[in-house]
């Protein structure tokens, strides 16, 4: 049985749910392809939002990119290793 | 559900914050401006620069009437607003009373080009130290998604819908083209912000042109091309591939004139 | 010429008097378009405001004057534009939403004739909105009138606006420059230096504070806001007007501006012929001063009206008078062939013979 792959991680987000858009914008602009919208989830407005997997690089694309200020950005002091990862 | 990482709270591990949620000059950041609407993007690089320059507390934005107008209320700037078009005039009144203050106006390309284009000609003309910043989506966005005298050839809009013909409607003014030919421009750029990458590029044109008016070189211009899906009827995440394809293939981007060291 | 100094009596045509008065009553931004008959006032102001370290631009459109003007008063610097009638038609909405931006500002129309009379008091922008608006019959007065159009424009963060002509600007007589007046920069105008507070500043015909929502400008609050200033205004300035011989008048006349002293020298004529003859000269036409017109057609066979042109100023004369006297029109369209407003009627002969009409009628 092969262990569980892990995602070299260097940074993190804080996402303002109900100030997205569902704009989408940061999907396509993250280098590492680590964001995905909701499918079926929605935020108090109505619209689909993002979600983080692991393996984000704090390259800051989404925040630059995002229209409605939904993203803080953190870069690890230290890389972590995390499970999962973008498929 | 499996595989997300949580993003409701800051991380335990230790990290630093690189990017926060709004520049600092954006005090609110709630906006009803459309999803995927690049005018946000591009004010926030131009507040940026202010704030990384130091020229918070001597700012003067002067603003024209489009989507944007709406979002002055964001800005922990000094704001004058003023009508249509007419924003370039505004500011160089303030700027000829204030001439320490550093004086930019957000105008669309319905407001600059069409309605005022006389105003920025001479403003340049006159090589007011001022700085004119046009976010361009080759729409009247406001009023609903109609022709400006930016629009592209082949653009579908409400009032050119099976897209602009240049038999019925002309051509496009390419205005930051025609500013770089006039004297008292000292620095002319067109920028995007389709892209990070491309958002960090306009950042380095708006620190330049605040320089310019800085140094007192001359006019200062530049011209932000802004996703537009709403008024370009498109989805939101088309919008930076339309734009590149059609606006920044007729308006192209790049620094058209820097004679801020003469 | 020092504050102590007692200032002197100089032969000046109206418009380098409107010009020094501007100054003095402490102008430091001009901006104008030539045409005439105002051109002259910016010739001088272009000239006399560096040496006092103001600014007057020679703007490249009337639009753009009224713009860089617009800018200028927000910054709290005393500002002023102008132009004659045609121009300040292509003023107007910016001078309505400069109104509803509750800025002052100083306009000057040099007009042709007197056809602009509904343009200055009705406001000839979109909207509702109400300037100050004072007219005076010759130079001297129009020093006068600047000072106060200053101080009125400064105190109620409102357009006041100078309604002169053809006469004036070209009319040489002596007047006295009063001296300099100084104004402190108030608080609400704008140099940039409350960025970064949470309170930076906004100065907007939308509305007069930021948002600290997501709404975004409350117009129907702002314009709320407007009205009761605009009320409180039109109150509280005092309506002036020049009354002469209407204690005992059968015929009032009503005249404003430079025609109203060809007015009076036929009253004055009719008067030493035995006719009960009295004259009311509204000098501010907003407010207007009803009070007086209504006090003097107290008693009045007629009321008689000389304005030149097709009857604007009547309309308020006849509200004014409200059915105490009938209201009779005796101006009229007068102009020479250059249009500019050099009336012919300006006859004393012609004014006595049509005001001695309406005696005997």
């Amino acid at each position: 049985m092969t262990p569980s792959p892990t995602v070299r991680t260097r940074g993190t987000l804080v996402i303002d749910v109900d100030a997205c858009k569902g704009c989408d914008l940061c999907i396509d602009s993250c280098p590492p392809g680590v964001l995905v919208m909701t499918e079926h989830e929605t935020n108090t407005r109505g619209y689909r939002y993002p979600r983080l997997l692991a393996g984000c690089t704090g390259c800051q694309a989404c925040s630059q990119i995002c229209p409605d200020f939904v993203f803080q950005v953190y870069k690890y002091e230290t890389p972590l290793e995390l499970p999962g990862g973008p498929s | 559900m499996t595989g997300f990482v949580p993003t409701d709270r800051p991380p335990a591990a230790p990290a630093r914050l690189v990017d926060d949620f709004t520049p600092a000059l954006i005090d609110v950041g709630a906006h009803h401006l459309c999803p995927g609407c690049g005018e946000p993007v591009a004010m926030r690089s131009a507040l940026e620069a202010i704030d990384e320059l130091g020229l918070t507390r001597r700012a003067i934005a002067v603003f024209g009437i489009g989507c944007y107008t709406a979002f002055s209320n964001n800005l922990d700037v000094e704001v004058l607003q003023a009508l249509h078009g007419r924003a370039p005039s505004v500011a160089t009144g303030v700027k000829r009373a204030r001439p320490d203050a550093i004086v930019f106006t957000v105008q669309g390309d319905g407001d600059m080009v069409s309605e005022g284009l006389q105003e920025v000609l001479h403003t340049a003309a006159r090589g007011e130290s001022v700085t004119c910043i046009m976010l361009n989506n080759g729409v009247f966005g406001e009023t609903g998604g109609h022709m400006s005298a930016a629009t592209v050839v082949g653009q579908r809009t409400k009032t050119s819908l099976e897209g602009r013909d240049p038999v019925l409607h002309g051509r496009p003014i390419l205005l930051a083209s025609l500013l770089a030919h006039v004297d008292g421009a000292a620095y002319v750029a067109r920028g995007l912000v389709n892209s990070a990458g491309n958002v960090a590029r306009t950042k380095k044109m708006l620190l330049r042109a605040f320089e310019a008016q800085e140094r007192r070189a001359g006019f200062s211009f530049v011209e932000i091309l802004t996703m537009c899906p709403t008024g370009w009827f498109i989805e939101t995440e088309e919008a930076p591939v339309y734009l590149e394809d059609n606006l920044a293939a007729v308006h192209t981007p790049g620094v058209l004139k820097d004679e801020v060291d003469r | 010429m020092t504050d102590t100094a007692v200032p002197a009596r100089r032969l000046l045509h109206g418009s380098e008097a409107i010009a020094e008065a501007m100054i003095a009553a402490g102008c430091r931004f001009f901006s104008g378009y030539p045409m005439t008959p105002f051109t002259e006032v910016l010739e001088h102001m272009a000239r006399l405001l560096p040496s006092v370290g103001g600014t007057c631009m020679n703007a490249e459109s009337e639009l753009e004057a009224v713009g860089m003007a617009w800018g200028a008063a927000a910054t709290g610097t005393p500002a002023a534009t102008g132009s004659t009638g045609q121009g300040l038609s292509l003023m107007q909405e910016s001078l309505a939403e400069i109104t509803l931006a509750r800025l002052p500002l100083v306009i000057l129309d040099m007009a042709r004739a007197q056809g602009d009379y509904y343009q200055a008091t009705r406001g000839g922008g979109h909207g509702d909105y109400r300037h100050i608006v004072l007219a005076p019959a010759d130079s001297a007065e129009a020093v006068t009138l600047i000072r106060l159009a200053f101080d009125l424009a400064e105190r109620w963060r409102n357009p006041v606006l100078v309604m002169g002509d053809y006469y004036l600007a070209h009319t040489a007589r002596s007047v006295t420059i009063p001296g300099p007046v100084d104004r402190a920069v108030p608080a609400w105008g704008l140099d940039g230096s409350s960025g970064g507070s949470g309170k930076a500043k906004l100065i907007s015909f939308l509305g007069s504070a930021k948002q600290r929502d997501d709404v975004g400008y409350d117009l129907a609050a702002h314009y709320a806001d407007c009205a009761a200033h605009t009320s409180t205004m039109s109150r509280e300035v005092e309506p002036l007007a020049e009354v002469t011989g209407t204690a005992d008048a059968e015929v009032v006349v009503v005249a404003f501006g430079t025609p109203a002293r060809y007015v009076q020298a036929a009253v004055r004529e009719l008067r030493s012929e035995g006719l009960a003859v009295g004259t009311v000269r509204p000098i501010t036409l907003y407010p207007f001063p009803a009070e007086a017109v209504a006090r003097a057609a107290d008693g009045a066979r007629a009321v008689a009206v000389y304005e030149n042109n097709q009857g604007q100023m009547v309309d308020d004369v006849r509200l004014a008078v409200l059915g105490r006297a009938p209201v009779e029109f005796i101006g009229g369209l007068s102009l020479d062939s250059s249009g500019f407003g050099i009336a012919p009627d300006l006859d004393v002969r012609v004014l006595k013979e049509r005001i001695s009409r309406v005696a005997a009628s």
